[in-house]
């Protein structure tokens, strides 16, 4: 249970997780908050009111999807590295999954990386598309992994293979 | 002697945001801290904060510390004196403080206490061996002096601290073997539990450290699952191999000078320990006495920082300073510190403050 490992379930993952058909049509938020946390700097940044407004600070963000167009604002705001921009339309066989990242040496574009799922664990490889990192995103990076189609909603982090 | 309107002890995010306030409102303010800089624990914080977005949520702690410092020294309304350890109240309103080896005598006409908090510590077999630190201290060598404690570390406890000094020693390129929690459940938000687990670090809840290993250092750990009634489970020992043993099991208020002072003090663990008696102001039983951030009760930065900023407002106005949006100011801060306390997490804190204000 997330309460005692960290891990979310699939139930949790339910809850927040786009439509199919919403993934179908290109980058979307999701958005893996799942407690109630005196918090709100994801539903302040999204110029699309996308997140729905918060009533109360310890409010979950709830995404719109369709009004969501995958900008990637929340990701770089969330305090709890929590939100990623899932693509499935980046190619055939491979998704985009656009996560934060705030460890050194930065991954270099068109790396292969060791792709890890949400507990810790590889599950395959990934290949680095686009690194984006500046001042503006406060220490906070966002790389883009392209990963196989099966594990879009498995990979949430990744290793380097060989710290240069 | 030296005469000043507000004194404030301690400048973290509670006593520079009393600070402000009450310079703010027109009164002159002495603001004495230990360290040689301002912004107490704040300067360790790298990750982003949670909060509203006037909190200045998704800022760094860091980034903080710095904003405050710069606006209090620009302010000419407050005396800073760093290196400057309060050693005691007297009586008569004089606070003792050590400074470059000399007693300066402080008269203030209002005391802010801000002091924070300090570490609690677990007793397990070898828990002196060097190898064993608190959070705080190996948040220190890491973020501030740029030195790994060690190459291997086990975490015990599982609280916003824990899990964010983890992730912080992660960064620093040192291996965290494992999180563990005595209690049933992860006491950290779980978004930033989540952030250490897919990082790679197991978090083991109901598990608790046995005894530690080595002879002039720590060479490894032991550590048990607990039962549901946090007894320990025979035959679950399992060895860890560490050379640090991280500590991250609650922090206590700093309350000596209040105590010296007079106030009435209650033991409310849900506060984290021994807390004065205070009202909705902030005041403790000893009139013109005030109280904020952890020095009032264990809680986050953001709410130390928005109780820091009622303290200055309120001992500001009983100086006799009088702003016409006085009221609009209070009300802004103590909705922003509700909205804090007012969801799940929030819980235990107002159960504590329900006991502690009178």
């Amino acid at each position: 249970m997330l309460a005692q490992t960290g891990v979310p379930k699939l139930e949790d993952l339910a809850g927040v997780m786009p439509s199919e058909e919403r993934l179908a049509q290109g980058p979307v938020a999701m958005a893996e908050c799942f407690q109630n946390i005196p918090c709100d700097p994801c539903y302040h940044s999204c110029r699309r009111q996308a997140i729905q407004p918060f009533a109360d600070i310890n409010d979950r963000p709830q995404i719109n999807h369709d009004n969501c167009n995958g900008c990637g604002i929340c990701l770089s705001r969330c305090p709890g590295m929590a939100i990623f921009i899932i693509d499935q339309t980046y190619s055939e066989n491979e998704s985009l999954v656009k996560m934060p990242y705030e460890y050194l040496p930065l991954p270099l574009e068109k790396d292969s990386v060791v792709a890890v799922n949400r507990a810790g664990e590889a599950v395959g490889e990934a290949k680095v598309v686009k690194v984006q990192s500046n001042e503006k995103l406060e220490g906070t990076s966002i790389v883009w992994l392209a990963v196989p189609n099966e594990l879009t909603m498995e990979v949430r982090h990744f290793k380097l293979k060989e710290v240069r | 002697m030296r005469q000043t309107e507000v004194c404030i002890i301690g400048g973290g995010p509670a006593g520079l945001t009393a600070a402000l306030k009450a310079a703010g409102l027109g009164a002159e303010v002495t603001l004495i801290d230990r360290n040689d800089y301002l912004g107490g624990q704040l300067i360790k914080q790298t990750h982003r904060f949670f909060g509203s977005k006037e909190q200045r949520a998704s800022e760094r702690g860091i980034n903080i510390a710095r904003e405050l410092a710069e606006a209090v020294e620009k302010e000419d309304k407050i005396t800073v004196l760093t290196k400057a350890a309060a050693l005691s109240y007297y009586k008569d309103g004089v606070v003792m403080v050590k400074q470059n080896e000399r007693i300066i005598k402080i008269k203030p006409q209002k005391l802010i206490v801000a002091t924070g908090g300090s570490e609690k510590n677990l007793m397990f077999p070898n828990n002196d061996l060097p190898g064993v630190y608190g959070a705080g201290a190996v948040q220190t060598l890491v973020n501030v002096y740029g030195v790994k404690p060690g190459r291997k570390v086990l975490m015990v406890g599982a609280g916003n601290i824990g899990v964010i000094v983890s992730y912080q020693l992660l960064q620093a390129g040192v291996d965290v073997v494992g999180i563990i929690e005595a209690a049933p459940k992860i006491g950290a938000y779980w978004v930033h539990a989540s952030k250490v687990v897919r990082a790679g670090v197991p978090i083991y809840a109901s598990h608790t450290i046995k005894r530690a290993w080595g002879e002039k250092e720590v060479a490894g750990a032991t550590i048990m699952k607990l039962d549901e009634k946090w007894q320990p489970v025979p035959g679950t020992e399992k060895e860890l191999d560490v050379d640090v043993i991280c500590l991250s099991v609650g922090l206590s208020p700093l309350t000596e000078l209040l105590w010296q002072a007079g106030c009435k003090m209650e033991f409310i663990p849900e506060l984290g320990g021994h807390v004065p008696v205070r009202n909705e102001d902030l005041e403790t039983s000893q009139p013109g006495i005030y109280i904020a951030g952890d020095a009032a009760g264990i809680e986050e930065a953001s709410a130390a920082m928005m109780e820091g900023a009622l303290a200055g407002l309120n001992a500001a106005e009983a100086m006799g300073y009088k702003v016409s949006d006085f009221k609009e100011q209070k009300e802004v801060v103590m909705k922003e510190l509700n909205g804090l306390r007012s969801g799940p997490v929030g819980e235990k804190i107002r159960k504590g403050l329900a006991k502690a204000i009178s």
